[in-house]
């Protein structure tokens, strides 16, 4: 389904070159969920955005369905960090929600509504599709952004960091409704997180990344049962061990010594 | 409703008392060049007929639409321009500081010997003092849409048209707003300073005509309605404002009590 393949990331300019990525190289099968985790300032969102298509990457490549990304695609959509900054706060929450699908020409304007409504109730936000986003409290304008995504029917959703900007209760409630949604809906999913826990909790698999410049550490499959609880699925035992493996690989990867280039 | 008696009070107290100190100064006043408030009030039905009006008040208006519209098209439009292209911005940006430092009523004269002294001069003469507020607080407008939003938009495949009309305008129109306001007054300005040099008719016309043949009374009241003038304009221009930018103001208001 999504073929990331050798992705370098170099930024350049002024004499002076950063290596952001180095050599990442993985795969997500169709109706996967797919956490990425590694420690900050490790090159998580400039990965994203290569896979999104926004930032061309130095060498490597992306494959959707077997075909090279090399802008945005329909088949793709993004949920960015900055909720309230990418919400478009002159329009209602079901504006917004609509905006990308009037760029898909051959939906035809009951089938968007009908997507719009759908989207809505499935994040639970219906009573505010009247509301402009800026008068809904930070969870509720992420279930925007979520909807907006859901509403596009791509085939890969791609999540960068969504929950690391609301407290915990909420986050605890957003988490479950990407499960939810993921389950319901059959989408693959590649969700970046800085978040060991979350990561564990949401993933059928998590990927952990080094420090930058970037490479995949290691690759660990998570055997929690396929229902998951807040409650219950922390309190396992076995999420312990896990959550325990993905620390030491990211202290490991924080101190691994950088190999000259 | 009381709150809106009160702001209204509040609003109309300071021009009250003006008017007052104004009347109670002026009167019994010998001068002939500051004749007393009284006098000035009492000729003003005589003057501002509706024949006049609609011979000297309206061609000044239209002249002022004119000219106000023509500004606001061009500078939107190159501000869009200018704002997304960063080498069109390289290009063009010392020559338009360069403009806007031109004081637009020097223009005049020189608008004057390719326009001629008709309406084509006026509206032109408005419309190149206009145009550069608007010019530049698009410009800034349009560089500043936010990185995010912008990604967004790439992200979802909102290009071309649909990018101008629902990220970049709808972004920027807080600045273009601003600027659309500072053009107004300075379009008023320029609107009575076109009729002044060159005219046959026009208010900026009438009160020099009125200073001219000695009508001081006459000429005050012109003067007192070109000032009305402006208030009303810049009453509907902010009513107009409040409804185009709600978004705005609420997005604002929320994120002060938050």
């Amino acid at each position: 389904m999504l073929d990331v393949r050798g992705l370098r990331k170099i930024y350049g300019g002024h004499g002076r070159e950063v290596e952001a990525l180095r050599d990442l190289t993985f795969t997500l099968d169709p109706g996967e969920l797919v956490c990425l985790v590694g420690p900050s300032g490790c090159g998580k969102t400039t990965l994203l955005k290569c896979v999104a298509g926004l930032l061309a990457p130095t060498s490597g490549e992306v494959l959707l369905d077997g075909s090279p990304v090399t802008g945005p695609r329909p088949g793709m959509a993004v949920v960015f960090q900055e909720y309230s900054r990418s919400l478009f706060p002159w329009m209602r929450v079901r504006d917004n929600v609509e905006l990308p699908l009037r760029q898909k020409k051959s939906l035809g304007r009951q089938r968007r509504h009908a997507l719009v409504e759908d989207a809505l109730e499935a994040v639970g936000l219906t009573a505010s599709a009247g509301a402009y986003p800026w008068q809904l409290s930070g969870g509720m304008q992420q279930r925007v952004a979520i909807a907006r995504a859901l509403a596009y029917e791509p085939e890969v959703l791609l999540m960068d960091e969504p929950f690391a900007a609301v407290d915990a209760q909420t986050r605890a409630g957003l988490e479950d409704l990407v499960r939810k949604l993921w389950q319901e809906r059959g989408m693959t999913i590649l969700f970046v997180t800085h978040d060991i826990d979350e990561a564990v909790y949401l993933g059928q698999r998590v990927l952990t990344l080094s420090a930058s410049p970037t490479v995949v550490q290691d690759e660990l499959k998570i055997t929690l049962p396929h229902e998951r609880d807040q409650l219950e699925s922390r309190a396992d035992a076995r999420f312990a061990e896990l959550r325990t493996h993905v620390y030491a690989q990211i202290r490991a990867a924080g101190t691994r010594p950088a190999p000259t280039a | 409703m009381t709150r809106i008696v009160r702001r209204l009070l509040y609003a109309l107290a300071l021009p009250a008392l003006l008017a007052s100190l104004w009347w109670l100064g002026s009167r019994g006043s010998q001068s002939i060049y500051a004749p007393p408030l009284s006098t000035i009030l009492s000729v003003t039905d005589d003057v501002w007929t509706t024949d006049r009006l609609t011979r000297d008040v309206l061609p000044s208006l239209l002249r002022l639409t004119g000219g106000y519209t023509l500004a606001a098209l061009a500078g939107i439009g190159l501000g869009v321009l200018i704002g997304t292209y960063r080498a069109v911005r390289a290009l063009t940006e010392p020559v338009l500081e360069f403009f806007r430092a031109v004081p637009p009523p020097v223009l005049i004269p020189v608008i004057m010997l390719f326009a001629g002294i008709g309406d084509t001069m006026k509206v032109t003469v408005i419309a190149a003092g206009c145009v550069w507020p608007i010019l530049l607080n698009t410009v800034e407008g349009v560089r500043a849409v936010d990185g995010v939003l912008a990604e967004t938009a790439r992200s979802y495949g909102i290009t071309g048209v649909s990018r101008l009309r629902r990220l970049v305008l709808p972004a920027a129109a807080p600045q273009i707003f601003a600027g659309l306001r500072q053009a107004l007054s300075i379009g008023i300005i320029l609107m009575v300073i076109s009729e002044m040099s060159a005219a046959s008719n026009g208010l900026g016309f009438t009160v020099v005509q009125f200073q001219r043949s000695f009508a001081i009374p006459e000429m005050w009241s012109g003067i007192l309605l070109l000032g009305t003038i402006g208030f009303l304009l810049s009453v509907v221009f902010q009513a107009v404002e409040r409804r185009a930018l709600a978004w705005y103001h609420g997005l604002r208001a929320s994120k002060g009590s938050g």
